[in-house]
C-alpha cells in the first residue's frame, strides 16, 4: 500500500498538472502558435521520435560528463577549502564572484576560445555551472566537523588521510548529495545554454531551436517536456545513489 | 609503585587576539598504575586542555607529560578517549562503532576477533541485542555506554574521559557510574576523569584532584580511601559526605581565585 502510494501520488500530481494546462489552453482558446496544449505533444513526439532519442542522448551524456567533472573538481576544491583556512579565505570571494556571473554571457566567450569544439564547450559549461554548490557544501561539511570526531582517531595516532576516509568523508556525504541534487538541474541548464545560444545542431537545445525557426510550437513544448523528463530521471538517479551511500542519514518517516 | 601518568610542572597558554591566555600554570598530577584519578575544578579552568595534553594531541608550552615512563610528544595507540558528546558515527552500527579504534591500532586483527572483543564489552555494559542498531536508535545513556566500549576496546593503558556523563539525567548518570565501576574491575586501565560532579568524583575516584581557577594549578588532592566495590549508597555515608564537604570547600576557594583578578596567581 505504501509503495503504491509512493508511485501513485506523484503520477496523480502530474496528471492533474497536465489536465490544468490543457484546461487553461482550452478555456482561453489559444491557438497552437500561442501556447501548445498537452494533447498537441504526442503527435510532435511521434513525428520527431528519432530526433528526440538522438538529441536527447547528446544532451544526456554531455550533462552527465559535465556533472561528473563537477563532482570530482568540486569535491577536491571543497576538501582544500575545508582543511585550509587560508585557502578558504582566498577562494571564497573568487568563487562567489565567478558564480555570480550569468553563465549565458560565458557561452560566446567559451565558443570563441574553443572554436568548433562543441562537445567540449557543452561539457565545459555543464561543469562550470554545477561545481559551485558541491565545492561549497563539501567545504562547509569538512570545516564544521566537530573536533571530537577528529580526536577519537587522532588520539590513536591515525593519519589525516585515515581520519578523512573513515570520518570526514562519510560524515559529509549527506551534504554532498544535497548539493548534487542542485547541481544536476544546474548542469542541464548549462548544457542547454550552449545548445541554444551557440547552435551547432546537437542536443535537445538544437531541436528546440529548429522548432522555433519552423514555428513548430508543439515541438518546442515537447522539447521542454523531454528536458523535464531527463531532469527528473537524473535527479532520481542521484536520489538512488544517496540511498545507497548516505541512507543512514535518512530519518524514519514521522 | 610506578606512576603511570606523571604530569610535571605543565604550563600552557592559548594565543588569542588579546594576547596569551594562560590556562594551566605549573600543574602537577601523578596517577599510579591502575588508579582512577578524578579531576574537578571551576568551569573554564582548562580541564579539557588537560585531556588533550595527556593524549598527546597538544604539547604544553612548558613542563612534561609522562606516560608509563615515556615522555609524551605525540598521540599514541595506548590511549582511549570519551567525551561528553558520545561522537558515535551515524553511518556505522553500534558494534561497528565500537571496533573503530581496532581498525587503527590493530588493522591486522581478524574481524571476528575484533567483533568478539566488542561484543564482550557491549554485553558488560548492557547493550547486548543493540549491536546492529544505529546510534540514532539508542537513548543518550546507551550511546554513552557504547562510547565507553569504544574507548577501551583496544585495551588502552590510559582511559581519558572529559565529562562523559555530563549531559545525562541524574539517574542515568548514576547507572553509568556503576557501569564504569564494573568495567574498571574487569579491565586493566588507568583512568583520568574530568568532571564537575563532586559525587561522581568521590564515587569513581581513587584520588580527586581539585584544580584552581584559570590558570589552573593543582590546588588540592583528596585520597578517596573507600573500597573499590562502592555502591551509590556509600555517597550518603559519613565518610563520603565528609569528603564531599572538603571538596565543596575547595571548589569555593578555587572559584574565589577566578574572575579576572590575577591576585595570588603569581
Amino acid at each position: 500500500m505504501e509503495r503504491f502510494q509512493k508511485i501513485a501520488v506523484p503520477l496523480l500530481a502530474i496528471a492533474v498538472f497536465l489536465a490544468l494546462w490543457e484546461f487553461v489552453v482550452w478555456i482561453n482558446g489559444w491557438p497552437p502558435y500561442k501556447m501548445a496544449a498537452p494533447s498537441d505533444l504526442p503527435a510532435a513526439f511521434i513525428r520527431f521520435q528519432d530526433q528526440f532519442i538522438g538529441m536527447g542522448w547528446q544532451t544526456l551524456w554531455r550533462t552527465v560528463l559535465g556533472l561528473a567533472l563537477a563532482v570530482v573538481f568540486g569535491t577536491l576544491l571543497g576538501m582544500v577549502m575545508g582543511f585550509s583556512r587560508v585557502a578558504r579565505d582566498a577562494l571564497y570571494p573568487l568563487l562567489v564572484g565567478f558564480n555570480a556571473v550569468p553563465k549565458a554571457t560565458l557561452v560566446p566567450v567559451i565558443a570563441l576560445i574553443f572554436i568548433g569544439q562543441h562537445d567540449f564547450n557543452t561539457v565545459l559549461m555543464a561543469f562550470l555551472i554545477s561545481f559551485f554548490p558541491i565545492a561549497v557544501s563539501v567545504g562547509i561539511g569538512l570545516s564544521t566537523l566537530e573536533p571530537e570526531y577528529r580526536d577519537i582517531l587522532a588520539a590513536l595516532g591515525a593519519s589525516k588521510l585515515t581520519i578523512f576516509r573513515k570520518i570526514a568523508l562519510p560524515k559529509t556525504l549527506p551534504e554532498f548529495f544535497g548539493a548534487l541534487k542542485v547541481s544536476v538541474t544546474l548542469a542541464f541548464i548549462g548544457t542547454n545554454l550552449v545548445e541554444i545560444v551557440s547552435p551547432h545542431g546537437k542536443g535537445l537545445g538544437a531541436l528546440f531551436l529548429s522548432g522555433q525557426i519552423n514555428s513548430d510550437y508543439p515541438l518546442m513544448f515537447a522539447v521542454l517536456i523531454a528536458l523535464a523528463v531527463l531532469g527528473i530521471l537524473l535527479y532520481y538517479g542521484v536520489v538512488a545513489l544517496e540511498r545507497i551511500f548516505a541512507g543512514w542519514a535518512e530519518r524514519e518517516a514521522q | 609503585m610506578q606512576n603511570l601518568i606523571d604530569i610535571k610542572g605543565v604550563t600552557h597558554a592559548y594565543r588569542t587576539r588579546h594576547g596569551a591566555l594562560p590556562v594551566l600554570d605549573n600543574l602537577d598530577i601523578s596517577v599510579p598504575q591502575g588508579e582512577f584519578c578524578a579531576v574537578v575544578g571551576p568551569s573554564g579552568c582548562g580541564k579539557s586542555t588537560l585531556t588533550r595534553l595527556i593524549s598527546g594531541l597538544m604539547k604544553p608550552n612548558a613542563g612534561e607529560v609522562w606516560l608509563s615512563g615515556e615522555k609524551i610528544t605525540s598521540p599514541r595507540k595506548t590511549v582511549g578517549m570519551a567525551f561528553q558528546n558520545p561522537v558515535l558515527l551515524e553511518w556505522r552500527t553500534i558494534i561497528e562503532n565500537v571496533v573503530l579504534p581496532l581498525e587503527i591500532v590493530a588493522p591486522s586483527m581478524p574481524k571476528a576477533q575484533a567483533n568478539d572483543r566488542a561484543m564482550h564489552l557491549l554485553e558488560m555494559v548492557g547493550l547486548k541485542g543493540f549491536e546492529s542498531k544505529r546510534p540514532s536508535e539508542l537513548s543518550g545513556g546507551m550511546r554513552q555506554r557504547a562510547s565507553l566500549c569504544r574507548a577501551i576496546v583496544h585495551k588502552p593503558e590510559v582511559l581519558i574521559m572529559d565529562e562523559p556523563f555530563g549531559a545525562l539525567d541524574n539517574f542515568t548518570r548514576e547507572d553509568l557510574w556503576q557501569t564504569m565501576r564494573d568495567l574498571r574491575a574487569a579491565e586493566p586501565f588507568t583512568a583520568v576523569l574530568i568532571t564537575h560532579d563532586l559525587r561522581e568524583s568521590v564515587f569513581l575516584g581513587d584520588q580527586v584532584v581539585v584544580l584552581s581557577g584559570r590558570p589552573a594549578r593543582t590546588q588540592y588532592v583528596l585520597n578517596v580511601d573507600l573500597p573499590h566495590d562502592r555502591t551509590i549508597d556509600i555517597l550518603y555515608e559519613k565518610e563520603a559526605v565528609g569528603m564531599l564537604h572538603v571538596l565543596r570547600e575547595q571548589i569555593r576557594i578555587a572559584q574565589g581565585r577566578d574572575g579576572g583578578t590575577d591576585g595570588g596567581a603569581h
